[in-house]
């Protein structure tokens, strides 16, 4: 079973009401948004999102005109009380992850660090040999 | 009144005529038997040398256009061998493809007496110190300048572009009494020197600046004189022309286009038929006595009107007005001319962007900036923002390597930039000079 999670990455440039405009796309879809976050840079802004429809979602604002990509991201699970991130940060430590970019969210029964790394595979691999527990993409919900 | 050359500067208009159809009757002889292009031209506008009987007959011979240099790229159009050239230069092109002009002796000679008669008319001389901080090199006004500036006998300090705290400290050093470079660079040397807590009209000996390669206007001419406290003189030329040729007088009252080198005629750019005096249109030069790349009626493309009335300051050469404007799209930015044409090719040569753009012309302080706006191809998104900057970053060198000059990269949606039926509107000069 794969803990690979399909993430939506969309570009969006700085304005204002970009962020409006995609979030009334999805509802009019009935996509759910998991968790999300925005990175910006000088002039432009990558909105990541973890939702409910991966495809519908890439479908529906691809049609909007919108670039959107998909990344495959991972989710590690995290005690949602102190010291939760501080477990999770020793074990990608210790299993030598390197992080592109990592953001949270908390879900009902714990929190999740989503995490994009450059080998997918090797790191999964490595977190469970550290003792990280990871999530899968019908999880989210 | 200061002459380089009395007997040229100090003729009647009669006299200077006289000279000007001597010159014109020679040139198109030596043209109509010598140049295959301009042979064709005339034969194909059906005139003959024996048709041109005054200076009034110039109106039957053809233009020529930018156009033709880069058609004839690289010296299709040069009269006389290699032996004759001693130099070249090279500017910008629309297409990514340059222009080339070259010189003989005697161009690079007339080149020099031209700017002495132009500095000297604005009271430099043997006492100055004159800094050169127009481009060396392919450019034409660093070398122009400077050609003309020894020949004058003053001392020059060749500081080219760039580096402008060391600059300010030449200025200061050396008792720099005379500056060239943009008008825009005049500004941004006056900032710098404000923060550096250098006062110029007090700290330096600098008093006159010689200000062009790019349009400006009068209201810049007395912030910067307010500012810096020195005499700011336009100058006029284009690298066609041989590069910058022509200045105001110390009356800064239009630019003396020194009639024994150059006819100017001032035409409606719609109809090609000549203005009166004063009338705004497209300027026209024929360079009289050009070796190495004649120039006939050549449009320039720039706006202006001319005055051929006599100075106050006492010589009748023809006076032309600052350059208000371009006939056909070119940008000139920081002195260097940009087409969108050329920011079009360079942006098609990178797979991940798309064919839409836009040109932002802004001014930041004193100092243009150019800011590109371009779509990006969607197959091309990364999540990650390295890649976009790194995207970004070679977007810009691309189109240094081409323009010469940076930008600034806006990378946008597909579909986000407007779309116009016909003419798109790819510029926009938010610039108020």
């Amino acid at each position: 079973m794969s803990y690979t999670i399909k993430q939506i990455s969309i570009f969006a440039e700085n304005k204002p009401g970009r962020l409006a405009a995609i979030a009334d796309a999805l509802e009019e879809e009935r996509i759910n948004i998991y968790a999300f976050s925005i990175a910006e840079a000088s002039g432009f802004g990558i909105i990541r999102a973890l939702v409910s429809d991966p495809d519908k979602a890439h479908r529906k604002l691809t049609e909007l005109g919108y670039v959107v990509s998909f990344t495959d991201v991972i989710g590690v699970k995290m005690r949602d009380e102190p010291g939760g991130l501080r477990d999770i940060a020793r074990i990608m430590g210790s299993a030598d992850i390197n992080i592109e970019y990592a953001y949270a969210y908390s879900a009902k029964t714990e929190a999740v660090l989503v995490v994009r790394v450059d080998q997918v595979d090797d790191a999964i691999k490595a977190l469970q040999e550290h003792g990280g527990q990871l999530i899968k993409e019908k999880e989210l919900a | 009144m200061t002459c380089w050359d009395p007997r040229t500067e100090d003729m009647s208009k009669a006299e200077l005529q006289a000279i000007q159809y001597k010159h014109l009757k020679t040139l198109v002889y030596k043209l109509y038997s010598f140049s295959r292009f301009y042979h064709d031209r005339m034969k194909e506008a059906n005139v003959h040398p024996d048709d041109i009987r005054s200076l009034e007959d110039i109106v039957k011979l053809p233009f020529m256009y930018k156009k033709d240099l880069r058609d004839n790229y690289p010296d299709k159009m040069f009269m006389g061998g290699q032996e004759e050239l001693v130099r070249y230069h090279v500017s910008s092109g629309t297409t990514g493809k340059p222009t080339v002009v070259g010189y003989t002796q005697n161009d690079l000679n007339n080149w020099a007496t031209s700017v002495a008669r132009a500095l000297t008319s604005i009271g430099l001389g043997r006492k100055d110190i004159i800094q050169i901080s127009y481009g060396y090199g392919l450019f034409t006004g660093g070398l122009g300048l400077h050609y003309g500036a020894e020949r004058i006998g003053a001392t020059v300090v060749p500081a080219s572009v760039g580096n402008t705290e060391r600059q300010i400290e030449l200025i200061q050093d050396l008792k720099v009494t005379a500056i060239c470079c943009t008008p825009s660079y005049m500004l941004h040397l006056a900032e710098t020197s404000e923060r550096m807590g250098v006062d110029i009209s007090r700290d330096t000996m600098l008093r006159t600046a010689v200000l062009g390669a790019e349009p400006w206007s009068e209201g810049m001419r007395e912030r910067i004189q307010e500012f810096t406290g020195v005499n700011a003189y336009d100058i006029y030329g284009t690298s066609e022309l041989s590069g910058p040729l022509f200045t105001e007088c110390i009356e800064q009252n239009g630019i003396h286009i020194w009639g024994d080198m150059a006819y100017v005629e001032v035409l409606d750019p719609e109809t090609g038929e000549q203005l009166g005096p004063g009338e705004r249109g497209e300027l026209v030069v024929t360079m009289l006595q050009k070796e190495a790349l004649p120039m006939i009626r050549y449009r320039i493309g720039d706006l202006t009107s001319y005055d051929d009335s006599t100075c106050a300051c006492g010589r009748s050469h023809t006076r032309i007005s600052r350059i208000t404007g371009r006939v056909d799209d070119m940008l000139i930015i920081r002195g260097i001319n940009v087409f969108p044409s050329q920011v079009e090719h360079a942006l098609l040569a990178v797979p991940e962007l798309g064919e839409h753009f836009q040109i932002e012309v802004n001014r930041k302080g004193s100092l243009d900036t150019m800011l590109v706006r371009v779509e990006m191809n969607p197959t091309a998104f990364s999540d990650k923002i390295d890649d976009l900057m790194s995207l970004k970053r070679r977007v810009s060198r691309v189109l240094h390597s081409m323009l010469n000059i940076s930008a600034e990269i806006e990378l946008v949606g597909p579909g986000t930039l407007a779309r116009s039926e016909g003419k798109a509107q790819r510029v926009i000069d938010r610039r108020s000079i």
